[in-house]
Order: C-alpha cells, then structure tokens, then sequence
C-alpha cells in the first residue's frame, strides 16, 4: 500500500456499510445541530451586538420553550441509539455457520489458528462472501483486534473468549491493529488481514506442509495428557462421559446450571473444582499453567467434535 | 503595590512566604491552588509538546516506545488528576463561593487549607513518578498491565493520584457544607449563582466518586505488591472488574472537569449579554441531572471490552439522555444572548470559545456513545478528539474564560484586553486544527497511544501538530500578560464588567473578612438590565 493522503477508511465487510451509513446519517444530524448552534451564535453575535437598538430584553421564559426544546434532541438520540443497538448486537452475534477461526493475543503478535491447523502469525487469510466468527483470547493483557476496513473491533481478554464476526465483501490487504493498550511495542502489534477469493482461499489454506487439524491436535492431547483415563465415558468414570457435552446444559453440584460453551470447558480444564459436575467429586488436577492457550483451543475443537451417540461414529 | 489602604484587603494584610502558606483565607487558598493547577498544566503541557513532536512523523524518530508510553502515561495523569479535576472548584471555586455566598469563609478553612497541601503532596508524588523514570499504564491504570506486567513507577504514580483525590473529597464536603449552611440571609437556594449551583453539583460527585477510584487503586497495589488475585485472571482475578470500578469514578470525573466551566460560562454570557439568565431553573437543574445520570454511564467506555453486549445497550441508552441536559445548557445561552445587549469583552469572547468547542465535543459524544458506531471508533483518535474537545478545547476555555473574568477581583488589576482576545481567538483557531483532523483519523482507524503508524496517516498529523503549536503558544501568551499586569497593571474598579452577584459589591481585591458589611440578599441575582432599551417590547414575534 503505498502512502498516500486518506480521508476515509475502505470498507471491506457487510458490517462496514452498515456503519458507513449510520456514520454518515450522524454526520448529517449532528452536522444540523452544530451548525445550528454556530449559526445562531454568529447572528446573535452580529445582530444584538451593544449599542444596537434593542428591545426591553425582560422578555418572558415560556415553559413550552424549554420543554419544546429539549424534545428534538431526545427523539433524535432515541433513534440514533435503537439504529447503533441493532448494528452492534448483529456484529457481535454470529451465525451458526459461519467458520471459526482461532485468535491468541500475546505481547506483541497475533496468533491465528484455523480450524485445519494452519497457523498464521500477525497476518489472517479469510475468503471473501463467507460469514467468519473470530474466537479470541489472550495470553498476558488485554489486547483488543481492530480492523478498520471492517469497521470492527473487540477486546481480547486473558482468561476468556470473546467472539465477533464479519462477513468480507472486497479482495485485498487490510490493517490490522491492536487496539487496547498493552505495553512497549502496542504500536507495532500489528498485522494483515487478506481478504482472498474462495478458490484463492482453498488453494491457501491446502498449501504448504499438511499439518494435523485442530481437532486432530485436540484428540492427541487428549490421550497424551491422560484425560481419557477418566472421561472415558465408562459408567464408574470419575470423571464426566464428555460425548455430546459440547453446547449442552449441565447441572452443577452446587444446584446451579450452565451452558456448556468455550469459556465453560477451557475454565474447566483450567481450574476443574470451580464448577463440579452434578454426581462427581472435585477429583481432576488443574492444568493452569501447563497448557498454552493454543493447546486449550485443540482440546476444546475435539470435545466439540464428541457428537451425541446418534451421529454416528463418535467413540471416546 | 496596592495604594489605599493596603492592609485592608486580603493581599496586603500580611506578608511573608510564612503568611502565605499558614494561611487559613480561602481567597489565598484559592491564590495558591491557581498557581499549583498552573504549573501542572504546563508540566502536562511539556509531556504533550514532546508527543506532538514525535507524531509528526509516522516512525519512532524522536523517541523511543518506552519513552513515548510514559509521555503519553504522565501526560494523561497530570492533566486529569493534577489540573483537570482541580482546576476551576479548587483555585476560582475556592475564591468565589464565600463570596458569592455574602460568607466570611468556607465552613472549615483549616480543611480547605489541609486540601491544598495533602493536593501538592500526592502532585509531587506523581511528578517524582515521572523523575524516577516514568509510569508507563496510561493514565487509566488498565488491569492486569498495571497490577502485574507494567515495570514502571506504577505504585509512586498510583500513590500521587489516590493521595490527591483527598484532597477533591475535602474540598467537596467543605463547599457543600459551606452552600447548606453560609449563605447570607435572603439568599434562598433559588437565588444562587448558577456557578454555585454547578460546584453544589460538583462537590456531589467528588465526595460520591472519588472513594471509588481511592478503592480501586488500593485494589490494584495489593495485587501488584501482595500477589492477592483481583484483577489478573493468572490469580483467579477479574480483568474487566477493574474497568467497572475504574470508571464509576472516572466518567462522573469527566462532569468534575466540565460542571464548573459551565457554571463559568452562565455567569458570563449573562453578564456580557446584559440580560438576566435565560431559563435559570433548567440550568441549575440540569447540572444536578449531570451529576445524578453521570454515574450510570459507565459502561459506555466498554462497549468492546468484552462485558454482555445487554449492558453495552444499557449504558448506551443511559449515555444518550445525558445529552439532553447538556443540549438545555447550550440552548439557554443562545437565548440569554437572544435580544441582549453583547459586550465582545475578552472574558465574553473566551465564553464563546467555550460554547463553540462544547458543542463540537458534545455531539462527538453521541457519536461515540452509539453501539454501532463505537464499534469501529472506540480506541481510536476519534474518542481522543472527542475528549479533548470537552476536556481541554471546552474546560480550559472556561478556565481562561474564569481567569480573565475575576482576575480584576482577584487581584485588583487590570490586563491588557486586545492581547487578552488575540489570544482567545489562537487559542480556539489552534485548538481546532490540533484536534480536528484526529476525527478524521479516528475514523481511518488510527488507534489512540500507536506513535508508529501507517504512512497514509502522517499528514493529517502534521496538521494536529502544527495546531498544536499554535494553541501551545496561546495558552502561553495569557501568562505573560496576566502575570505582567500584577507589577503594571491599572487598579482595577470594584466592578470593572458591570456584573451583579455578591463578589462584585465588595473591593477588589476584597478584604480580608470579604464585606465591610456582612450583606444581605433582596433580588434574583442576574437583574441585569439592558443598557440600550429605546422603547417597550412589541407584541409581534416576527422579528425573531
């Protein structure tokens, strides 16, 4: 990209339009009221300048005034504000199917995993037309992922994930910031992010060496790090049957039930006796501190990848 | 210095450094915070100078990411904690509530005077922060950087800033105390000032706030020193607790810095309009609505941080009606000045200022506090822009706007009016092109604290830059004058702008015990009367 003076941003994503146009809406609203209250200044200023003639200025102070006054702007900021919910809550909701791809923020790079074991280091290739949800997380501070073109952004936290997503409508190379302050080097956390054709994209992600998938990664792991000796699914298992787990609701021991998502499972490996399954005792080892985050993400990608009994072939 | 009678005004009654610094007279207090809050604001200033200097290119040329982290960390903290929140309540607020109130002092003047000093103590321990070798959290403290990772001054800086916030909560108590219960007979709440009306405000959220942030920063050295998981999710802590708490206290801050400019700029453009205040009440009512609506928008610095995208709505929705009593304030001076006699003197001019800069900083704002759009701005020089529009284009206008104002009754001179305008005017012309263009580059998607960035974003800010300068220069040029005018400046007059409230029924400067006579109050307080009227007002609307 070579320098050149800009003035405003491309837009590279569905959301990015989306915004354009409520920015552009604000600027025309705004745009009104401050030039009106310039506009009055400037003619209050010029024409009751003093020595002018001029009425008695003991006028009254109706009350329909203040309250008449007061309602444009509040209609005006009603709509502005149900307009910027629907955006923000549909850029912060993704679709079901839209393809995940895994972000890990350290001091000072970004770490991207897909879900066929690539792996990218400050740069993220995603196809164009095709709704892609970024599971983020972070391995020291809080560092936030910008991209400008898509007019979007989101923090990524240390010890949880954050999600968004966005949907690329132009080919090309976009920045990529770090948005959330996060040390010496925050103004060099910086990336790419290319935006390729579909085949492009396929012909990308099946290049270079074949790697093994996340969910392949995930299930070594798993036997390796001896999980498997007790979520084996077994009825005198110490440990919960972990088949169809992914997604569902789950009793806990204290009375209390929660939704079995990313930051369940990674909070359970992590720290095992915070939320103990209904029916089983406070037994498992923490592994904080002996898995990176990378790890965290294969081994959660395969128990997503335990479906339930009747989509067949799923054996422990 | 001063020919009649000197020892009986508040100057001349004594004499030494020792008088001075033991005094118990809120109108020296005031004296001294003013010079304190000052010389801050140029030390911020001299951070903010290096800054610029660095941004112009889009390389790390002049200083290194270390260096410029803890420019942009000090610069931060000294401007918020050490001029900002101080600045108009603690200097002017401190010299002209008695005496506006008909009051011989602050309720506790032994308090007052404790104020300034637990003040300048935590300032020292921030600027011994930045001798030492700098802090580098940015002046928001985010965890777990701060508590764990961060390997700067950060518990001297943070000591500084929970130190000086004692110094805001006892200012607060004393002024409210002293609005309850020192006013002069006949002076009914509906007759107050609305400079008093808006430090009532203030004083609120000090005494509500401030503990908050003194908490959270205790909370933050147990961590870093104790090793007590809170914030840091490594120790089973909350990163984003830390930003709820931080923010409880740090957004109603914002209406700190800002209630008191306003309650400077009614008492203005009601003066130099020569014309009773236009609807007296929804001023003074919208402030105390700032004040109570400012400590539920929170939420609304993290739309993107990670918390429920319901509270993102929530607060945004929140953040939305706080507009509405700042649009209130800005159509009741435009119709104070409807059908006025205006008087263009220096003090009226940097009012203005402050209305025009308010304007383009309040309704940034609502662009910010829209989900959608925060999305894409939120972190970026869009949200610097904005702040600095409010924080500094608008405060220290007021502030400047104060200064000029009193300053005759402060210190019974008078200054030289064109180089006072002259000065406002570059002010305003070098505030807009420092932080206009840093819209623009908001929106391009420059990240706020990145000193290296893309090429295609150098020219907007060399602009900022050079705005920069110019707006260094006028803020400088009032120093020089006003300071001048101590040594020859004209006497100035009891009333110089023909004002009314309480302040200017007494000498200037005042004496010590502020009346001869202890006065009594009998009429509104802005009877301004229109100078100019040659005949009765007609029924006809038509002209308007």
């Amino acid at each position: 990209m070579r320098p050149e003076l800009q003035f405003f941003p491309p837009a590279a994503s569905t959301l990015a339009n989306d915004v354009d146009l409520l920015f552009w809406f604000f600027v025309v609203v705004c745009g009104f009221f401050g030039l009106l209250v310039f506009g009055l200044l400037a003619l209050f200023s010029a024409r009751y300048r003093a020595k002018a003639q001029r009425y008695d200025p003991n006028h009254a102070q109706p009350l329909w005034l203040e309250i008449g006054w007061a309602l444009p702007p509040l209609a005006v900021v009603a709509v502005l504000f149900v307009w910027g919910a629907k955006v923000y809550v549909e850029a912060y909701t993704p679709p079901s199917e839209a393809l995940e791809i895994f972000v890990t923020g350290k001091q000072w790079m970004w770490k991207i995993q897909h879900p066929n074991g690539k792996k990218e280091i400050n740069a993220l290739h995603v196809p164009l037309g095709r709704a892609v949800k970024l599971t983020m997380t972070s391995e020291d501070v809080i560092h936030s992922f910008y991209v400008p073109a898509f007019r979007l952004k989101r923090d990524v936290l240390p010890g949880k994930y954050t999600s968004m997503w966005f949907e690329a409508t132009q080919t090309g190379d976009y920045h990529l910031f770090c948005a959330e302050y996060c040390g010496t080097d925050h103004s060099r956390m910086i990336g790419r992010v290319t935006v390729m054709s579909q085949a492009d994209y396929e012909a990308w992600l099946g290049g270079g060496e074949q790697l093994l998938s996340l969910e392949e990664r995930g299930q070594r792991l798993f036997n390796q790090r001896a999980c498997v000796t007790c979520h084996n699914g077994l009825p005198e298992a110490s440990g919960p049957d972990l088949v169809g787990l992914f997604g569902s609701e789950r009793r806990l021991s204290n009375g209390e039930t929660v939704t079995a998502d990313v930051d369940y499972l990674r909070e359970s490996i992590l720290y095992p006796t915070k939320k103990i399954a209904v029916g089983y005792a406070p037994v498992m080892p923490t592994f904080a501190g002996q898995l990176s985050e990378e790890q965290i993400t294969a081994l959660i990608e395969y128990m997503r990848t335990l479906k339930a009994p009747e989509a067949e072939g799923a054996t422990p | 210095m001063i020919e009649a009678n000197p020892a009986s005004n508040y100057l001349g009654a004594a004499h030494g450094l020792r008088s001075w610094l033991l005094t118990r007279d809120h109108k020296r207090i005031g004296v001294l915070y003013l010079l304190g809050v000052t010389f801050f604001f140029f030390i911020g200033g001299a951070f903010a100078v290096l800054m610029r200097f660095e941004l112009a290119t889009p390389e790390a040329d002049l200083v290194a990411s270390d260096t410029y982290n803890r420019l942009f960390s000090m610069h931060g903290i000294v401007m918020t904690f050490l001029f900002l929140v101080p600045s108009i309540p603690a200097s002017l607020g401190n010299f002209l509530l008695p005496l506006m109130l008909g009051a011989r002092d602050l309720a506790f003047p032994k308090l007052n005077l404790l104020s300034w000093y637990v003040f300048m103590v935590g300032g020292l321990f921030t600027v011994a922060a930045a001798a030492f070798g700098g802090v580098d959290t940015g002046w928001t403290f985010y965890t777990p950087y701060s508590s764990t990772y961060a390997n700067s001054n950060v518990m001297l800086a943070a000591v500084g800033v929970f130190i000086t916030g004692f110094s805001s909560i006892l200012t607060g108590v004393n002024f409210i105390v002293t609005i309850h219960k020192m006013r002069a007979p006949g002076l009914t709440w509906f007759r107050l000032p609305l400079f008093v009306w808006a430090h009532y405000a203030t004083s609120l959220i000090m005494v509500l706030g401030t503990p908050v942030l003194a908490i959270t920063l205790l909370l933050v050295a147990v961590e870093r020193l104790l090793g007590v998981g809170i914030f840091d999710p490594s120790l089973g802590g909350d990163p984003i607790l830390f930003q709820h708490l931080f923010w409880f206290y740090s957004h109603p801050a914002v209406y700190i810095m800002v209630l008191p400019g306003m309650g400077v700029i009614s008492e203005i453009i009601t003066c130099f309009a020569r014309k009773p205040i236009f609807g007296y009440k929804f001023i003074a009512f919208s402030s105390m609505a700032i004040a109570v609506l400012g400590f539920l928008v929170w939420g609304h610095h993290m739309f993107v941080s990670g918390q429920s995208v319901y509270a993102g709505v929530a607060f945004s929705m929140l953040t939305m009606a706080v507009s509405v009593p700042s649009a209130i304030k800005v159509f009741n001076w435009l119709a104070t000045m409807f059908r006025g006699s205006i008087v263009f003197d220096s003090p009226m001019i940097y009012a203005l200022g402050f209305i025009g800069l308010f304007t383009i900083g309040g309704l940034t704002g609502v662009f910010l506090g829209t989900l959608g759009l925060d999305l894409h701005v939120h972190d970026t020089y869009f949200v610097v822009a904005h702040f600095h529009f409010i924080m500094v284009g608008a405060t220290v206008m007021a502030y400047l706007a104060a200064i000029h104002f009193w300053w005759p009754k402060i210190f019974g001179r008078t200054f030289p009016e064109n180089w006072a305008k002259f000065a406002a005017l570059m002010v305003f012309a070098g505030f807009i092109l420092a932080f206009f263009p840093q819209f623009v580059l908001g929106y391009l998607g420059m990240p706020r604290r990145y000193h290296i960035y893309p090429d295609e974003f150098q020219m907007l800010n060399v602009l900022s830059s050079a705005g920069a300068s110019i707006l260094g220069v006028g803020y400088l040029i009032p120093m020089v004058y006003l300071l001048g005018s101590l040594r020859i400046g004209k006497k100035a007059a009891a009333n110089p702008w023909g004002a009314k409230g309480l302040e200017w029924k007494t000498t200037s400067p005042p004496p010590v015990e502020n009346f001869e006579t202890p006065p009594t109050v009998e009429g509104d307080v802005y009877e301004y009367k229109n100078p100019h009227v040659v005949r009765p007002p007609e029924v006809t609307l038509a002209r308007g």
